[in-house]
């Protein structure tokens, strides 16, 4: 549209009108204009990227008052599991009033959260979505005029509530947490924590539950958690050994007599096991601390640290929801006490479940590990699709070769070595690693890890498993991992 | 029932407000005011519909009479102002006075909203500047003298920018208003028109580096003033309003290079020397890790504005009472929780084409003088949108100054009401400068009609 009529230069014919000179800034006038056009044009677009992207994070915060707003003028959606089962719903009391139900109780209540007493979880990433209404026209005005509420949109997760149940069941009484995901979507299929609380009985309870501070049932472990990793990190240890040697590990051997003393540092098997000769292969099928720190012994402190960047360490990870950072102070500057202690995962590293299932679904993946995500989609109350979440990748974080090579070690670990107790399958394949991460100055308490993925030769899950002071992550976490596999395969 | 007297208004005051606001550009493929009139006459009734149905919202659902007769006291005030202008000043450009009108009106519709009182108080503070300034049309198109006082405005403006700061109290940490009986007068709102006029006599006719360096001087004067008082959102208005000025009276691109080196050496001079300045860029940077004090307000404004999302909650079903100083800084806020981003982007357009319609008619001036005056005040009228928008919206760090006609604040409205008049006297004495530069002859006599009116 032209704006100026008879503007700039053009106007410059009749410089003298009734004997006055006349001095033309119409050129000035016009470039301050535009400039003030463009600078209103970039304000107008930031506003427009704000309301359509940046909002839905920024209102997703307890500072924002206007929840309780919406609550009272329309219902809660619900959210529902990947079968469709309903996990949460707001249901209507005798008395005209609205309450939150939890039909499936202590088994999600972590991940789904709670709206009750602050909020949690899904209820509290998705906040704002259970409280937007985009149902069709025609039933909202039908609801305004006979007076009933309108229904907000509903939340479809990923979650797949047979293995949900699987995991809650297998866990039974025992700290810890379980988590799982579909490497190759991303799809996060099971969150359990224990302890555990019910989300039905939250507003009751909250002081007893809040407070606490030896079980926090509240903490949902899988995500917050942060745990020394153990043997598990004999994965990272392992591919930095890949790398350094370009793949090439035939030639490894060492013969183990459960301990290893290295300039000063000793480093001992678990329960002191010698395991006699071992290649690398072996090393890692048997957990061999003593292989293993010598393996560290040799590695390059500074390609370590890449590696350990690489991997998310100290680095913000590509999930959705809050979670603990990954510590690890491998560096140039690191002593050799520390280098062996890291490489067979105790130290000063510290983990989260969530992290190492992301590490071991990318090794599953052949290196490239998928966006996670938990909220599928967004349904109106009639079951129109608002918003659906696309499968992206995150990008490769192990190089395909070596992820090749541990794929086979994780898979010697559950034919031959610590995780033999799982072997035994129906229709699909488990490879993996445990560890018994020690926690304490008394070295016979340790947390059972067990971290891996199962193939069907079409489908492919992988589950990460810590029992806190569960002893042996062969004997304790490996099954529970088992159990939810079969829960998802069989 | 009120739910659907809410929702149904709600999308029909955005379609409104869109048809208004396309019709605000569309002005400008006329380019005589007969041919506009009908466009006119389509904006009143928008405006008119935009102001019944939100008051119709308002009233289902507090369902006291009491907004009933707000709005009919409202509608009639603002139909005075229109039907007064349009008699008095028949030569009048009606898109400044539609958009004049239909400012007021959100201002006084959220307003409202906000506390029935502040409106009402606002609503004859609107009346009374309306009233006064009625008459600075015919001042400006009559007396051609005001280029000769230049002096006297330096005195006035630098006296009453130092008065401020020796004799006001303190507010929030900065000095900016006076209180005279009851009433708070800001100085710094009115001195803005002052100081354009003061440069304005200064460099109308003499470009010579001596004319520059006095006004630079006077300039830094002023702007130095108000950063002593920690007024900083009227210094920076000050300063870009005084290098526009400068480039255009000079037309050196050089002057206008200065002004941006001075505006980042000034603002990061701010930056280290005062603790405030500090404080609103790190609420700038980030407001939700500071929520808790210094990005509270900054916060609480993003709320509103991402919940209401483009359509708005709706007007009353918001809760814009949680922002801080919503009724003025944060008015904009305000809006876009209720009315929608949509219809806020919709009123930042029409204060654009509030100021095209400006810069149109200190395009047309051949007079230098009164031509730096329209483009003086234009600035200062577009930039203080752009602070204000920009620091609700966290585009730019937050300056704390009002949105001009809309926010709350007596001053503000009646000084930017001032400055209409002053531009509606500007376009109506260039309507008839035609007149009597023309030598009279048959011909003219035939096309004066269109001359008179051409812009």
């Amino acid at each position: 549209m032209k704006i100026f009529k008879n503007t700039g230069s053009k106007q410059n014919k009749a410089p003298v009108r009734a004997g006055r000179r006349h001095i033309d800034s119409n050129r000035q006038i016009g470039f301050i204009t535009y400039m003030f056009l463009f600078l209103f044009l970039g304000m107008l677009i930031y506003l427009g990227y704000f309301t359509q992207v940046r909002s839905k994070n920024i209102i997703n915060n307890t500072y924002n008052k206007r929840q309780a707003l919406l609550e009272s003028r329309l219902i809660r959606g619900d959210i529902l599991s990947s079968e469709g089962n309903v996990l949460a719903t707001t249901v209507s009391d005798n008395d005209g009033g609205y309450y939150r139900y939890y039909p499936y109780r202590n088994t999600f209540a972590h991940i789904v959260g709670y709206s009750t007493h602050g909020v949690l979880g899904i209820e509290s990433m998705e906040n704002y979505t259970l409280l937007t209404c985009d149902g069709n026209i025609v039933t909202r005005i039908s609801n305004d005029l006979s007076g009933k509420k309108n229904h907000g949109d509903n939340i479809c997760t990923t979650l797949n509530t047979k293995m949900q149940e699987a995991a809650y069941d297998a866990m039974d009484d025992r700290k810890g947490a379980v988590v799982a995901m579909n490497v190759k979507t991303g799809e996060i299929l099971c969150v359990v924590s224990k302890p555990d609380f019910d989300p039905n009985e939250v507003i009751g309870r909250w002081d007893r539950l809040n407070d606490d501070k030896d079980n926090s049932p509240l903490l949902n472990r899988a995500f917050l958690g942060s745990y020394p990793p153990g043997s598990t990190f004999k994965i990272v240890t392992a591919l930095e050994y890949l790398k350094e040697h370009n793949g090439n590990i035939s030639d490894y051997g060492f013969e183990c007599k459960g301990s290893f003393e290295y300039k000063g540092s000793v480093i001992n098997c678990y329960n002191e096991t010698s395991h006699g000769w071992v290649n690398f292969d072996d090393s890692f099928a048997q957990s061999c601390n003593s292989s293993f720190a010598n393996i560290s012994s040799q590695l390059d402190k500074r390609k370590f640290e890449d590696t350990l960047g690489q991997l998310m360490f100290n680095k913000e990870l590509p999930l959705p929801f809050k979670y603990s950072m990954a510590q690890s102070d491998i560096g140039r500057s690191s002593s050799t006490d520390e280098l062996l202690q890291t490489g067979i995962g105790q130290g000063r590293t510290l983990i989260s479940p969530v992290h190492m299932l992301l590490i071991t679904s990318a090794i599953a993946n052949d290196g490239v590990l998928m966006r996670p995500y938990v909220v599928s989609a967004v349904e109106n109350s009639d079951g129109g699709i608002i918003q659906k979440t696309r499968v992206r990748e995150y990008g490769r974080i192990i190089d395909s070769g070596y992820s090749k090579s541990l794929q086979n070690m994780m898979r010697e670990v559950v034919v031959n070595g610590t995780a033999k107790r799982v072997l035994d399958t129906q229709g699909y394949t488990i490879s993996g690693k445990t560890g018994s991460a020690e926690y304490s100055s008394n070295k016979s308490l340790s947390h059972a890890w067990f971290t891996g993925f199962a193939d069907d030769g079409d489908q492919q899950i992988a589950v990460t498993v810590i029992v806190e002071g569960g002893g042996s992550g062969g004997a304790v976490a490996a099954p529970v991992a088992k159990r939810v596999f079969d829960a998802y395969f069989n | 029932m009120e739910l659907i007297v809410v929702e149904i208004c709600r999308y029909l005051i955005i379609i409104c407000m869109g048809i208004y606001t396309i019709q605000c550009f569309a002005v400008f493929r006329y380019s005589n005011e007969y041919d506009r009139k009908g466009i006119y006459l389509r904006q009143n009734f928008f405006m008119v519909m935009i102001h019944f149905m939100s008051f119709l919202s308002l009233y289902a659902q507090y369902d006291d009479l009491m907004y009933f007769r707000a709005y009919l006291i409202q509608q009639i005030g603002i139909m005075i102002i229109l039907v007064a202008y349009r008699f008095v000043y028949p030569k009048a450009n009606i898109l400044i006075i539609n958009n004049m009108c239909m400012l007021i009106t959100i201002g006084l519709i959220i307003l409202t909203r906000l506390s029935y009182d502040r409106a009402m108080r606002q609503f004859y503070i609107v009346m009374a500047s309306a009233l006064i300034t009625f008459a600075v049309p015919f001042i400006i198109s009559r007396i051609r003298l005001f280029e000769k006082f230049k002096w006297i405005y330096v005195g006035i403006g630098l006296a009453s920018l130092a008065a401020v700061l020796m004799f006001s109290s303190v507010i929030n940490g900065s000095k900016i208003s006076f209180s005279i009986s009851g009433f708070n007068f800001q100085p710094s709102e009115y001195v803005k028109i002052i100081f354009v006029f003061a440069i304005a006599s200064i460099l109308a006719h003499d470009h010579s580096l001596k004319a520059v360096l006095i006004s630079a001087l006077i300039a830094m004067i002023h702007v130095l003033l108000l950063v002593a008082s920690k007024d900083l959102g009227s210094a920076i208005i000050y300063f870009i309003v005084y290098f526009c000025m400068l480039y255009c009276a000079t037309r050196n691109v050089f002057y206008f290079l200065i002004g941006l080196i001075g505006l980042a050496i000034g603002s990061f001079g701010g930056y280290k020397l005062f603790r405030h300045v500090r404080v609103r860029v790190t609420a700038f940077l980030d407001p939700m890790g500071n929520i808790t004090d210094a990005g509270y307000q900054i916060a609480q404004s993003l709320f509103a504005i991402g919940t209401g999302g483009w359509l708005g909650m709706g007007i009353g079903q918001g809760a814009p009472k949680t922002i801080p100083v919503v009724a003025a800084d944060f008015i904009f806020a305000a809006i876009c929780e209720e009315l929608g981003v949509v219809f806020g982007m919709c009123l930042v357009l029409l204060c654009l084409s509030c100021f095209i319609m400006f810069m149109n008619i200190s395009m047309k001036f051949e007079d230098p003088f009164f031509k730096l005056v329209a483009l003086g005040l234009a600035v200062a009228y577009i930039f203080q949108i752009f602070l204000t928008i920009g620091g609700v919206i966290k585009f730019i760090p937050l300056t704390g100054v009002t949105l001009p006609l809309v926010s709350y604040g007596g001053t503000s409205v009646a000084v930017t009401l001032c400055v209409f008049a002053v531009i509606q006297g500007l376009y109506i004495s260039k309507g008839r400068d035609h007149k009597r530069e023309h030598i009279p002859s048959p011909e003219d006599f035939k096309t004066e009609k269109l001359d008179i009116v051409e812009l």
